[in-house]
């Protein structure tokens, strides 16, 4: 037990370099504010860009609030600097720009978007001391691998997936169950939870169907399954691959009812599939961006002219949790700040935030949404394996 | 029977189009023996350009065939003028050298045409304007679309008006005789340098409309979409032995149906639980219904290159190929 002191020692060491160096900008404008850097880090290109601009948007929202409010840290006036990176949903390139972040020296990172990178880049965040708080990475083993300073303020896929599961086993009971995945951290991990939960309610599961995160042609598959006659089907993936899989299956006149995670439980599967996508049940890890506080709402489409699409409101809270953590400990200095954000409870867009012992929200909410019309509409919330009809919740949350 | 059936449709369709792409390689490789690994970036330009000449139209309410049709009018002419360009500028100037170098080249041409149409296009999935109405027909117990049956006609025609050109048109022969002998050819009062040229506009416009096939098939196109689909293609012109026309039709069929019928059935066939005798010695595993899957449909992928290296091991000249050895 010994490594800490000498990475204390060390990390001391470089902030007192660090402070060496910083120095003199500040003497040249002797009342300039503070800068203090804040990373945010989503897949900007790619078949997914759209989600990574919105979880973007609301990061950046957060800071801007922040320095309208001139807030000070330790005396000084504090400038928040918003770093936005793009990981293009590469565990290859979420690395490169994550150290990218460690290297410049930001005092906390919003992010990553995907599992798959956000995993690997939370072992760089955690040597460098650097909190992290992602507002959508769901795989489990994000917050497993027993990290300091990594958080999610989204529900985790062991509870995205039985909820998804649940709800599909109770309400469209189904005999047999096809389970397909895309063979990446998220698609996998999800697809195991909700296979699991199937099994224990008593449901058929066929044995595993893969592709990867850049199928196109899944006829072959679909045929096969076809031949199993499947009442459902369950697919861990993202929309890119989640709207052709849709679409082929109803060309091939697949009955079965589907059911997609979070990364495809967006307005885009109705543009990818077409009205294939009709009566697609899918589930996202957290509260509908609609249900999110109308404060953040209307800041938001006040802001940036379009609605938030998925987890923008939670991206939101997680610059907030580290600003608010920051504000409580007078210091932007991650080491001083961590022990507020690990203890603190907030009240953000997305509902009351408190953090567990391994840096997983408390009692996250998980929704389930329907296709109706082109448009995704939620169902149902369920909380703490408790499922409630979204009318309900919505009246219990007072809105 | 309906499953295998439809497996086999599914492979065909597949197929149809692996073999047009296959017949772009194949050509330029029986006139100049050059590999030219840029062709399936020439597909998915096609269908850029096709996809947003249609997402352009799209609105107007015009019929969806006219629509469709003025996009792969645009299609082809810009997937010429890249073909063209990309022989005047990257092959010609090296056609004495090495083969290596244009080899080398090719790959070079692949990468910058990749990487200019994400700099146009962007990175994201484009979809396809849903302007057609995809229709299913039922024909025993197997499912097909009218998409489907386009891509299969369309394949038939495109086949039969590549013959028609190389066998009984001048410029046919023209090629022919620059593949047997180019030099001699030339003697002969062949224009090689057009020869050459017509049959990488030839091959370009072939991709051109194998590019619109693939992307309204599947509905989206994206900036990486040709990598997969050239290399595949390219395995279907060897299958059949490449320089060889009928070859790259006969490959690109095969290979799309061994590609369907093998991601359908290698995970029932290599469920180790089916097997008597294995599966009393994984008892817990196989029990209440459970399965062993050695190999699943995640190595679909794989066939192509699986029947290639076979291909190559066992008949390098390909199925219809002759000769093919003392020239690559």
């Amino acid at each position: 037990m010994q490594h800490p002191k000498i990475s204390l020692t060390l990390v001391a060491a470089a902030v007192v370099l660090i402070g060496c160096g910083e120095q003199k900008k500040p003497a040249a404008k002797a009342d300039a504010a503070m800068e203090v850097k804040i990373g945010h880090v989503a897949p900007m290109t790619g078949g997914i860009a759209h989600l990574g601009k919105d979880n973007e948007n609301g990061a950046r929202l957060a800071l801007d609030q922040a320095n309208d409010a001139n807030i000070k840290l330790g005396g000084k006036a504090v400038k928040f600097v918003f770093m936005g990176e793009d990981d293009q949903a590469d565990p290859k390139v979420g690395n490169l720009v994550a150290q990218k972040l460690v290297d410049a020296k930001v005092a906390g990172v919003v992010g990553h978007l995907n599992s798959g990178t956000t995993i690997p880049a939370s072992a760089l965040y955690t040597q460098a001391g650097i909190p992290m708080i992602s507002g959508s990475a769901t795989n489990p083993k994000l917050t497993e691998q027993g990290f300091k300073g990594i958080f999610r303020v989204v529900a985790r896929d062991d509870q995205q997936g039985p909820a998804v599961a649940s709800y599909l086993a109770t309400q469209n009971k189904p005999k047999v169950v096809a389970v397909i995945d895309d063979a990446t951290a998220y698609g996998e991990g999800l697809a195991n939870e909700v296979e699991k939960t199937l099994k224990a309610s008593g449901v058929q599961v066929l044995p595993r169907e893969k592709g990867t995160d850049k199928t196109t042609d899944w006829k072959a598959i679909l045929t096969k399954l076809k031949g199993k006659s499947p009442d459902a089907i369950f697919y861990g993936g993202m929309d890119a691959t989640g709207g052709p899989l849709m679409k082929q299956a109803r060309e091939l006149a697949v009955k079965a009812v589907f059911a997609f995670g979070d990364g495809a439980c967006t307005d885009k599967m109705s543009e990818l599939a077409g009205a294939a996508a009709e009566g697609l049940l899918c589930s996202q890890a957290g509260i509908p961006p609609q249900a999110a506080s109308k404060t953040f709402l209307d800041a938001y489409k006040a802001k940036f002219n379009v609605d938030p699409i998925l987890y923008a409101p939670f991206t939101y809270d997680a610059a907030n949790l580290i600003i608010n953590a920051m504000k409580r400990a007078d210091s932007a200095d991650p080491a001083k700040y961590l022990p507020e954000l690990e203890k603190g409870v907030h009240n953000g867009a997305s509902g009351r935030i408190e953090f567990d012992s391994k840096g997983d929200r408390k009692d996250a909410e998980i929704t389930i949404f329907v296709m109706k019309g082109g448009k995704i509409e939620p169902i149902a919330v369920v909380k703490g394996g408790k499922t409630q009809a979204y009318a309900d919740f919505i009246k219990a949350m007072g809105g | 029977m309906d499953i295998f059936l439809q497996q086999v449709i599914n492979g065909l369709t597949l197929g149809a189009v692996y073999a047009v792409v296959a017949l772009g390689y194949t050509m330029v490789y029986g006139i100049i023996q050059l590999i030219n690994f840029a062709h399936g970036e020439v597909v998915m330009i096609g269908a850029m350009v096709a996809f947003t000449v249609i997402g352009v139209l799209a609105p107007y309410g015009w019929p969806p065939l006219l629509v469709v049709l003025i996009g792969v009018a645009c299609a082809i002419p810009a997937c010429m003028l890249v073909g063209f360009t990309v022989e005047r500028f990257a092959y010609r100037p090296l056609r004495r050298a090495p083969r290596l170098a244009p080899l080398i080249s090719a790959i070079g041409v692949s990468i910058i045409l990749q990487h200019l149409a994400m700099l146009i296009w962007s990175r994201n999935v484009m979809s396809f304007p849903q302007i057609i109405e995809s229709r299913t027909y039922i024909v025993f117990g197997a499912a097909i679309t009218n998409v489907q049956i386009a891509i299969l006609a369309i394949c038939v025609l495109v086949m039969a008006g590549l013959a028609l050109l190389v066998y009984r048109t001048r410029l046919g022969t023209a090629m022919r005789a620059t593949a047997q002998n180019p030099q001699v050819a030339g003697l002969m009062g062949v224009d090689i340098n057009r020869v050459i040229a017509s049959t990488f506009g030839i091959g370009a416009a072939l991709a051109a409309i194998a590019g619109v096939m693939v992307g309204t098939y599947y509905g989206i196109a994206q900036y990486t979409m040709g990598s997969i689909l050239g290399l595949k293609a390219f395995a279907a012109a060897v299958l059949g032995g490449i320089g060889n026309i009928p070859g790259a039709m006969l490959g690109g069929v095969l290979l799309g149906i061994v590609e369907a019928l093998g991601a359908g059935y290698i995970g029932d066939l290599t469920n180790l639980c089916r097997y008597d005798w294995l599966a009393s010695l994984l008892s817990e595993r196989c029990a209440n219904g459970g399965h062993f899957i050695l190999f699943g449909s995640n190595y679909q992928d794989v066939f192509a290159f699986v029947v290639l290296i076979l291909v190559l091991v066992f008949r390098p000249s390909g199925l219809l190929g002759e000769r093919v050895g003392d020239r690559a």
